[in-house]
């Protein structure tokens, strides 16, 4: 099965039947994984199947005795007790969620724990020279003293590899880092991904966009339910996306969209002439003069650069739970109605699945049950209190349904694979039993298999005569899956297309430049 | 190990805090050469810290949802005076006294709460506000005078279960007391057992619910006897009634209702719980208010018990409860906390103390000591959460030669700083 790799080339790494269990959770067992020197080597598998877990075994994150198996890194084997001792022996890890701080600078961040010093203090004037010239490695043109909060996650993204490149890396492990990233920032990162591999600095990385990993990787290995399936060579194999697919899901996908007849009925949810101010700064707008509909059993898809404005006029909209509201008016079948807070959105019958879902979406603290039933107590209890039984029932219902992977619903939220965190949310809205559900990048870091389960939800719920507005960066999907499709720019919608006539190049068009198209 | 481990909810802990109360009694109980578990010691202990104990039970949901009070105690002294004030002045009846002090208690909370949740002030500062506010108020009101109250008023503090009944050598109404709250933990555990076992949630092992109920029951009715057979005329006090009341209505309330899961939802994650439809500023203003009216409730036992109102009544108490409800187990970033843990907490302070008095131990010493305990006590749950979760019971477990447990990192996402879009 496994393609022989050519004996002659040196292996930085080597990781040798790595087990590592959770209480409950076998999440890797025998893994191996060899990765040649100077090359970018993929990881590829399903949400849960412990991508993330494997790399934190190797950077340290879990330490040497929590986990069986030996890493052998440049031809000697490592015990690493924690981060330091790994990045001390060059191999950073940037995490799937970003660990810079946001009210500080990037100079800051970049040096944060590794301060240059001149007689105990701090040389800021060194730093801010060397944090230009790493910034300039990585391509990133901003102040190095712009605090991080204010410049977005693409480049906040180049400002992990800044401060990566400033611990004299040799091996750089990106945990899912484009998955919050637009097409261009993707692009860019991962040229600069391959620019370093010029250098000879050797990447992991792992991500479920495998347009991405056929694009740049060189070698690919495959985990499944937390086993080393294959490793597969990019060139010598010919491989494509499909042939990545079955290794993952252990068959063919025949598409990535399942079959859909909408049934589409007459209009239930408008919103009119929609402005809506920058919640600090007084004169600016974030959604202007926006006005929109869906219609019964519709799926609306809203298109979108980074920024443009689509989080922001669907959290006005929802609840007023963004933004200072300015002008509009929405109707719900018809009538006007007037929704100061998530409360009344709710009861009206909205629904929002957040972007952000470690941050807007979770509790970390709760389990899933206690997470499932949150936004709809009301369903579950009776005279204010909760009925811990149908609490239960409810949420082994969504597990079962949504196929989430977890031992139980008393399972802690903070620990579930990303993907099915984003599951435990859709449950969560979905019990609500909204009219209107608003997905904003429903499927940010979920696997081939796992969207096309939640394509399946939406096309359900649109079945089911709700109707759906997703929020996606990704053309392809909105395309896949949109019966209409709104393009937005600097706030304003710049034009609408249905199924039929939207293209990436139409959409594009809409969504770089004012109104044009209709 | 496992079945220890489940007889105590596998809540390492709640069962570490437990373990440790009955360490402590134990310990005591030796060393004062038995004068720690007598009815006389016992009743005093329950009386002396009643005050504290409710104080933790408003602080804990407090502190659930991610604030702090610090004005508790001086909220307790300026409505234990007024309240002294008032039924000596305008001669009203010591329930119209009661009233009266729970409403300013409310609306003392109602300001704190309005600051708090509407403006958006830190707790930590309205409440540092409060503090030297109501202490003012209350020597002002009260002119630094002490103001007695009358008998029927002091009932509330130092009075006891009455003596009603055929003369059984023990006070009736006591025992009848404990033996419905037997009834009431096991008809409860059996209940719960049930219901799990219809959802095919996973259940303990018969045994396991048998050995759990013995002794808790066993802790039940020993303290029955002791409060029953006290000095004569004594026997359950008054304010261990009111607050066990308080611990079941409050008990209830933050494990069962959607306003408890509102609070800890609050406390949680404040973004994601207003996303779900949570109303954070009316759940931040309902227990900052709750706060105070209960500090009232504490204030007017205070004063029923040392049978005057004073200028330095309280001083202090809002530190013995915030240190219940941190021995309790709560976090000190919200979202994490118990009731029943909180009084635990409070518990272990308050033997602390009366232990180290019945031993002579000097007030500077028990000070000492209290602070190493607090120290030591969120030091080892801070340590559980960092150094992988080896459980008390594994720690206990590998001295008796068994297997050690398997190093289990608990490695969990944190909630990375809210990048605050949002005003
Ligand atoms: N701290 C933990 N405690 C218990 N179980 C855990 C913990 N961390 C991870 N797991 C479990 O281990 C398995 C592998 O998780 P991991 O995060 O490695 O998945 P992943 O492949 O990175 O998935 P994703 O693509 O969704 O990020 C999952 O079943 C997860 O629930
Ligand atoms: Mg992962």
């Amino acid at each position: 099965m496994t393609t022989p790799t050519t004996q002659s080339e040196p292996l930085i790494l080597e990781m040798r039947s790595i087990t590592k269990e959770f209480p409950g959770v076998k999440a890797l067992s025998n893994v191996n994984l060899k990765v040649k020197a100077g090359e970018i080597h993929a990881i590829c598998g399903e949400n849960g199947a412990g991508k993330s877990t494997l790399m934190k075994v190797l950077s340290g994150v879990y330490p040497y005795g929590s986990y069986s198996g030996d890493i052998i890194y440049q031809n000697e084997v490592q015990q690493f007790k924690d981060i330091r001792a790994s990045e001390h022996a060059g191999i950073v890890i940037i995490h799937q969620e970003l660990a810079l701080i946001p009210e500080l600078s990037i100079t800051e961040n970049i040096f944060l724990g590794n301060e240059p010093t001149k007689r105990g203090v701090i040389d800021w004037a060194e730093a801010r020279r060397r944090s230009l010239e790493l910034l300039a490695r990585v391509g990133l043109r901003d102040d190095p003293d712009t605090p991080i909060k204010e410049i977005g996650v693409g480049k906040q993204q180049l400002v992990e590899i800044a401060k990566a490149l400033n611990k004299s890396v040799k091996l750089l492990i990106l945990d899912e880092p484009t998955a919050a990233l637009n097409e261009s920032d993707s692009q860019h990162l991962l040229d600069l991904i391959l620019g370093l591999k010029a250098k000879g600095i050797t990447s992991i990385i792992i991500s479920h966009k495998l347009n991405e990993i056929e694009q740049i990787a060189d070698s690919i290995t495959i985990i499944r339910d937390g086993k080393s399936i294959e490793t597969l060579n990019v060139k010598a194999d010919g491989v494509d996306e499909d042939r990545i697919i079955k290794g993952m899901v252990g068959r063919t996908l025949e598409s990535r969209f399942p079959d859909h007849e909408p049934k589409i009925g007459e209009v239930f949810f408008e919103v009119k002439n929609w402005t809506v101010g920058h919640p600090q700064i007084p004169d600016r707008l974030v959604c202007k003069n926006s006005s929109f509909y869906v219609r019964r059993g519709e799926i609306v898809g809203f298109a979108g650069l980074m920024g443009a404005g689509r989080t922001e006029l669907a959290r006005s909209v929802f609840g007023r739970s963004y933004g200072r509201f300015i002008s509009g008016h929405i109707y719900v079948d018809g009538k006007e109605v007037h929704l100061h807070n998530v409360r009344q959105a709710i009861d009206a019958g909205l629904g929002y699945v957040t972007e952000d879902r470690k941050t807007l979406g979770l509790n970390l603290l709760d389990d899933i049950k206690t997470t499932t039933v949150s936004a709809n107590l009301k369903k579950i209890s009776k005279n204010f209190v909760v009925d811990a039984n149908k609490e239960f029932a409810v949420a082994e219902q969504y597990r079962k349904s949504l196929r989430t992977k977890a031992p139980t619903v008393q399972e802690g939220v903070a620990k579930l694979s990303g993907g099915n965190q984003q599951k435990v949310v859709l449950a969560k809205w979905m019990f609500t039993e909204p009219e209107l559900l608003i997905l904003d990048e429903p499927t940010r870091g979920i696997d081939v298999g796992a969207k096309y389960e939640i394509y399946g939800i939406i096309q359900r719920l649109a079945n089911q005569g709700k109707g759906v507005i997703v929020i996606s960066s990704e053309l392809p999907e909105l395309l896949g899956l949109s019966d209409r499709i709104y393009a937005i720019f600097e706030g304003a919608i710049t034009g609408v297309l249905n199924k039929d006539e939207a293209t990436q190049e139409s959409l594009m068009k809409l969504m770089t430049s004012s109104r044009k198209a209709a | 190990m496992n079945a220890l481990k489940k007889l105590f909810g596998g809540n390492t802990r709640q069962f570490g805090m437990i373990f440790a109360l009955v360490a402590l009694i134990v310990f005591f109980q030796i060393f004062t050469e038995g004068r720690t578990l007598t009815p006389g010691n016992v009743i005093n202990l329950f009386n002396g810290n009643s005050y504290i104990l409710i104080l933790a039970i408003g602080m804990v949901l407090v502190i659930i949802a991610g604030h702090i009070d610090l004005s508790v105690g001086s909220v307790a002294a300026f409505v234990g005076v007024t309240v002294a004030l008032a039924i000596r002045d305008w001669g009203i009846p010591w329930y119209m006294g009661v009233l009266l002090g729970l409403g300013l208690g409310a609306l003392i909370g109602a300001w704190q709460g309005f600051w708090t949740a509407y403006v958006g002030i830190p707790a930590f500062i309205v409440t540092l506000a409060g503090m030297l506010l109501f202490r003012g108020f209350n020597q002002f009101v009260g002119k630094s005078n002490t103001i007695p109250v009358p008998q029927d008023f002091q009932y509330l503090g130092s009075g006891y279960l009455p003596e009603v009944g055929p003369n059984t050598g023990y006070n009736n109404l006591t025992l009848l007391l404990g033996l419905i709250a037997v009834a009431f933990v096991v008809y409860g555990e059996l209940r719960a057992r049930r219901n799990a076992k219809a959802l095919g949630a996973e259940v303990p092992e018969g045994w396991v619910m048998a050995t759990k109920l013995i002794l808790i029951c066993g802790a039940i009715l020993y303290a029955t006897y002791l409060f029953a057979t006290g000095r004569p005329g004594t026997s359950f006090p008054v304010p261990g009634l009111i607050l066990a009341v308080l611990v079941l209505i409050y008990g209830f309330i933050s494990s069962k209702t959607v306003v408890g899961r509102h609070i800890y939802a609050v406390g949680g994650n404040r973004h994601a719980a207003e996303l779900s439809g949570v109303q954070s500023k009316k759940v931040n203003f309902l227990v900052m208010m709750n706060m105070s009216i209960l500090a009232g409730l504490a204030g007017m036992i205070f004063v029923g018990r040392s049978t005057a109102s004073g200028p330095f009544d309280g001083v202090g108490w809002e530190l013995d409860a915030i240190a219940a409800v941190f021995i309790g187990g709560a976090a000190v970033t919200g979202g994490v906390g118990t009731v029943i843990g909180s009084i635990v907490g409070g518990l272990v302070m308050a033997v602390l103390n009366n232990g180290l008095q019945l031993l002579g131990v000097g007030a500077d010493l028990t000070q000492i000591i209290k602070g190493l305990v607090l120290l030591a006590a969120v030091a080892f749950d801070v340590y559980n959460k960092t150094q992988g979760k080896k459980s008390i019971i594994g720690m206990m477990m590998k001295n008796f030669g068994r297997t050690p447990t398997v190093l289990q990192p608990d490695e969990t996402t944190k909630t990375k700083e809210v990048i605050s879009k949002e005003v």
